[in-house]
């Protein structure tokens, strides 16, 4: 083996090298210094990224016997997952550091999650996908258990390592099926034996694909498979919600993308109506449930299962364009949410979790910038015009009147309708309610820095959708 | 014909302690059985010349897992009867999911022979031929991938593990090994020299 | 061999043996093979309990047993005499089944794992491929004797004894392990055969000089495995009066008396084969013996001298330490050992690349 057979998968060795230089570093710094690790561990973003973006071409390589691919979506994909997850430690420091939760772990299994991802969104074999699932999930379950003392955490990370590895088998399952019938592991060969033998397309492979729905949908949060969600929304410290709740959504993405638009792209007509189900079942009873909650973590939550409809829904329909918008929605959502939950961060200081959707009132009178850049993230979840939650609807909606499904567009229509209700009411508390707690915040101003540019650029990107749209579609084109 | 009696006996020996570890009303008994049907299994590998395979089967879930099981299991009390309880009540259910699975297994073998897939019976390898060898010349080729996400999991499932578990508790008396061990005479002994003295 | 039995014997017998057929000669050797091999360890056994008395005993300024036959040479037998005629005193609440079955789990991998080794360069009942790993899982497999003697007697004495040789057991497996992956690198192969032909031509070739950190810690892993002192804490008859063998008697007690011995002589033998050439001559190539000295040919003897000097180090050991502390067995097992065997495969690693020592004459 030479070093230009292994070279494609570059940022994941950065990354792996990386996470080990952080671990040993982490055990040699004193804990009044853990700072260090974590300048360390955005240290480690950077390089990875940089890796990313030195090593990107527009073509698409197969790396090891064909399990690793580097094409233009993953690069993307993977990009954005580094920048957020690094976002993410961000706002988390200053709230970790008050709490005396700043350890190196969080760091380190925040890494090795990333790269569980980044394995997600560059497998070709199902066997690499897999792997990359449970790397990721592996540190999700730490990290929602993270805070040992509280008996919260404990009990959501129990039910979410045991829903988890219910879905895990559920998708092992499928995924043997699918193995015993075709008789590779490797996507575009999937794809090959698939469109070579169309005797194939029969009940045995449906069975598979079924259950490696279950699986994909668990990990989405998709309804019927969303009860571990809220439930590890609420649980887990705002800092591990926020990174639960961003990066892992593109892993969700590139678990859908890979299986059922590279392995089995040939039957879309098979899996279609399977997504649809679940897709319109997580709208609604998303945006429903989401009305009746006081606290904003388990609110974010059931909006989290409505936007995942909307992915789904654009994913259902088979199209380019479909595709394109789906990855655009993701990617805007994730920068959305990131916010919002640096918002939750921010409000949060010692001893003090704001979670009740009751702390942000009278936010304006505290600190208007603030409570405009939580303006902005509400509006933009919404989905109002001009900010980017509107253009990533847009999309969705566009993409599915293509496929020839008015009703389902009118559907989705209706459900952003009644989503935007529980926005709105975050807003109102904002700016029509008396504050009840007048405490400054205690965010350093890097932190405050990003949020507020987190905030523009929910602004911005929604004026202009244009690049990163056309990006989005120049990636699935050449995917 | 040699060869399929031993692989129906083994296999009956397999599938007697699998019921046995369901059945055994004593915790430990149903460990020792799972231990059989390892041992079994491993057997029914070795015929298929896999002795790779076989032996590692042995060496880790025999060895080492059911150890700890084996540990565990006779450290707690297990109230076997209470979970009888629920046994028999899931056992229906049980029956249907596992005939549904015999079924489904049974259609793939049915759709691979069918399709026009080989499927030959058990082949003897040339003399000469070295499962571990063969299987580890795969393992660093092909699936190289693979296999370092697999250690990069077991190293996250350590870091997980530890900060999950390691505290350290105020108060703990614990000993300093390095320090014991550069301890001299002189720190701990002190010669005291006086003159002899003579009762009187 | 023809000479020893007359004709009228031998003919017939020949006639009958060529008559069989090919899978009856295959399982009638073996069979005797088998049969003479374990024959052997368990007299090996026997004399091995008297070598120890005695050896022990001197080291103490004793003389040790000498009554019973000429030396005292006929104490073992006289000791399996009254260990035979004894009552098997099974304690009212214990587990009856796993009771009984205990010292049986714990002998028989300790007589397994000879199939695999090599007695000399034509002899061994299994000649497979992997039979290192064998060797690994057989020797893992001991300790179920360990504990489930322990919790079937119902007694905590015997519970804590086999608790703490479980947690051992697990502890240095791993170093063991780790230290075989050496060996295994040393000789390229699974094969014991194998592994001590890599080790051919004289003192100079065998894989104690490379591995010597691996030698240690390999032995010493094994005096652990085997529950010997000074890390016989499983029995540690000063705590916890005699550990998970507390309640056995006769011949259940003998049948575990066997075993902790037969795996004593089986480290021997595989510290000898992994490290110390197995069977070869320490004098190969050594010219001025001769030029048809035995001496120079490898040899079972070879294999016996060696086996007998690490048993001498087995009592010495005893003879010498007090026995460890509980913890600091874990320390050293977790802490030392595996830390010295990994740091060592990646020296050997550098030493393959750069072809220093056995690796030298490795192609490409």
């Amino acid at each position: 083996m030479n070093l230009s057979q292994i070279s494609p998968a570059a940022p994941e060795i950065t990354l792996t090298l990386m996470i080990c230089v952080v671990l040993l570093a982490d055990l040699f710094v004193p804990q009044e210094k853990r700072v260090i690790t974590f300048w360390l561990s955005i240290a480690s973003l950077a390089v990875t990224a940089w890796v990313i973006v030195v090593t990107a071409s527009s073509a698409t390589t197969l790396a090891f016997d064909g399990s690793y691919v580097s094409d233009p979506l993953s690069r993307l994909m993977k990009l954005c997952a580094t920048g957020i997850v690094g976002v993410g430690f961000l706002y988390a420091r200053d709230y970790l550091q008050q709490n005396d939760l700043l350890k190196g772990e969080y760091y380190l299994l925040g890494l090795f999650g990333l790269l569980g991802m980044m394995i997600m969104m560059s497998a070709n074999s199902l066997l690499t996908m897999y792997l990359g699932l449970e790397t990721l999930s592996l540190s999700l379950y730490a990290l929602v258990a993270f805070e040992r003392e509280s008996a919260k955490a404990a009990e959501s990370a129990m039910k979410y390592f045991v829903l988890g590895a219910i879905a895990s088998g559920a998708l092992l399952y499928g995924i043997s099926w699918v193995y015993g019938v075709t008789g590779t592991l490797h996507f575009h060969e999937i794809a090959e034996v698939i469109r070579q033998n169309p005797g194939l397309n029969d009940v045995p492979l449906w069975f598979g694909i079924a259950f490696m729905i279950v699986g994909i949908a668990f990990k989405f949060g998709a309804v019927p498979f969303h009860m571990w969600l809220p439930d590890v929304y609420q649980g887990a410290r705002s800092p591990v919600t926020l990174y639960i709740a961003t990066a892992p959504k593109i892993a969700a993405l590139a678990l859908l993308f890979r299986i059922l638009v590279d392995g089995l792209g040939e039957l879309h007509g098979v899996w279609q109506g399977m997504i649809m189900v679940v897709a319109v079942l997580s709208l609604l009873i998303g945006n429903i449930v989401a009305i009746a909650q006081s606290n904003i973590k388990r609110m974010l939550g059931y909006s989290a299962i409505a936007h995942v409809g909307f992915i789904l829904l654009a994913v259902f329909t088979g199209s380019e364009t479909g595709y394109a918008a789906a990855l655009f929605y993701t990617l805007t959502y994730i920068v959305m949410a990131a916010g919002a939950f640096g918002m939750v961060i921010l409000l949060s200081r010692q001893g003090f979790e704001a979670e009740a959707i009751r702390d942000f009132k009278g936010l304006n009178a505290r600190n208007p910038w603030f409570a405009l850049m939580m303006l902005f993230f509400m509006f933009g979840m919404a989905g109002v015009p001009p900010w980017v939650g509107f253009i990533a609807k847009l999309n969705v909606i566009n993409a599915v009147l293509e496929a020839g499904f008015p009703g389902l567009a009118v559907l989705m229509v209706l459900a952003s309708v009644v989503g935007a209700y529980y926005y709105l009411r975050v807003i109102w508390y904002m700016y029509f309610d008396a504050p009840e707690d007048r405490s400054v915040f205690q965010s350093q101003a890097d932190t405050r820095f990003v949020l507020s540019l987190n905030g523009i650029a929910v602004l911005a990107l929604g004026i202009l959708p244009g690049w990163l749209l056309k990006l989005c579609i120049d990636v699935i084109g050449h995917s | 014909m040699f060869h399929a009696i031993l692989f129906y006996s083994f296999a009956a020996i397999l599938v007697v302690a699998a019921l046995g570890v369901i059945f055994a009303r004593n915790p430990v008994h149903a460990v020792m059985f799972l231990v059989l049907a390892f041992f079994q299994s491993a057997v029914l590998w070795l015929l298929a010349e896999a002795e790779f395979l076989a032996i590692v089967l042995v060496l880790v879930y025999v060895g080492a897992v059911m150890v700890l099981f084996l540990f565990v299991v006779m450290m707690l009390d297990v109230e076997v009867e209470e979970i009888r309880g629920g046994y028999t009540r899931y056992a229906p259910l049980g029956i249907v999911i596992a005939g549904l699975m015999v079924v489904e297994l049974a259609q793939v073998i049915w759709l691979r022979g069918k399709e026009g897939f080989a499927v030959d019976g058990f082949r003897p390898t040339p003399e000469g031929y070295s499962n571990t060898e063969a299987l580890g010349s795969v393992l660093y080729t092909e699936h190289v991938y693979a296999f370092e996400i697999a250690a990069v999991i077991l190293l996250l499932a350590i870091v997980a593990a530890i900060s999950l578990t390691m505290r350290r508790r105020p108060g703990l008396k614990q000993q300093d090994i390095a320090s014991q061990v550069a301890v001299r005479a002189q720190d701990r002994v002190r010669i005291v020299k006086m003159a002899s003295e003579k009762p009187e | 061999m023809t000479a020893l039995i007359p004709d009228f014997v031998m003919l017939p017998w020949m006639a009958f043996w060529e008559g069989l057929p090919p899978l009856m000669q295959l399982l009638f050797s073996k069979t005797t093979l088998i049969v003479f091999v374990t024959v052997c360890i368990i007299l090996t056994v026997a004399f091995t309990t008297y070598f120890e008395r005695k050896v022990i005993g001197y080291m103490q300024g004793r003389i040790g047993p000498n009554r019973v036959g000429p030396l005292g040479l006929g104490q073992p037998f006289a000791d399996v005499i009254k260990l035979l005629i004894k009552e098997i005193v099974v304690p009212q609440k214990s587990n009856r089944f796993l009771f009984i079955i205990a010292p049986l789990l714990s002998i028989v991998p300790a007589l397994a794992t000879w199939a695999v080794i090599p007695l000399n360069p034509t002899t061994v009942i299994a000649d497979i491929n992997a039979g290192l790993l064998y060797v690994l899982a057989l020797t893992s497999v001991g300790v179920y004797g360990v504990i489930l003697a322990g919790w079937a007697t119902n007694s905590k004495y015997a519970f804590l004894g086999a608790m703490r040789s479980a947690a051992q057991i697990v502890a240095y497996e791993i170093a063991m392990g780790f230290a075989l992956v050496g060996v295994l690198m040393a000789g390229g192969s699974l094969n014991l055969g194998d592994i001590t032909r890599a080790q051919a031509g004289g003192v100079s070739h065998w894989f104690i000089l490379p591995l010597l950190p691996l030698f240690l810690v390999y032995f010493i892993s094994g005096v652990a495995e085997t529950n010997r002192a000074p890390f016989d804490v499983a029995e540690g008859e000063s705590e916890i009066v005699a550990g998970f063998h507390v309640e056995y008697s006769g011949v259940a007690f003998a049948v575990f008396f066997l075993a902790e011995y037969a795996n004593m002589v089986l480290i021997s033998a595989l510290t000898s084969i992994f490290f110390l050439g197995g069977w070869a001559s320490p004098f190969e190539g050594w010219t001025f013996l001769g030029a048809e000295s035995l001496l120079r040919e490898p040899s079972f003897f070879w294999l016996a001298v060696k086996i007998a000097f690490f048993i001498f180090v087995f009592f010495w050991l005893r003879a010498t330490f007090p026995r460890y502390r509980y913890d600091q067995i874990m320390r050293l097992g977790w802490k030392v050992f595996i830390p010295i065997t990994i740091v060592w495969i990646a020296v050997e690693g550098v030493m393959a690349w750069l072809r220093i020592g056995p690796w030298s004459g490795m192609a490409g």
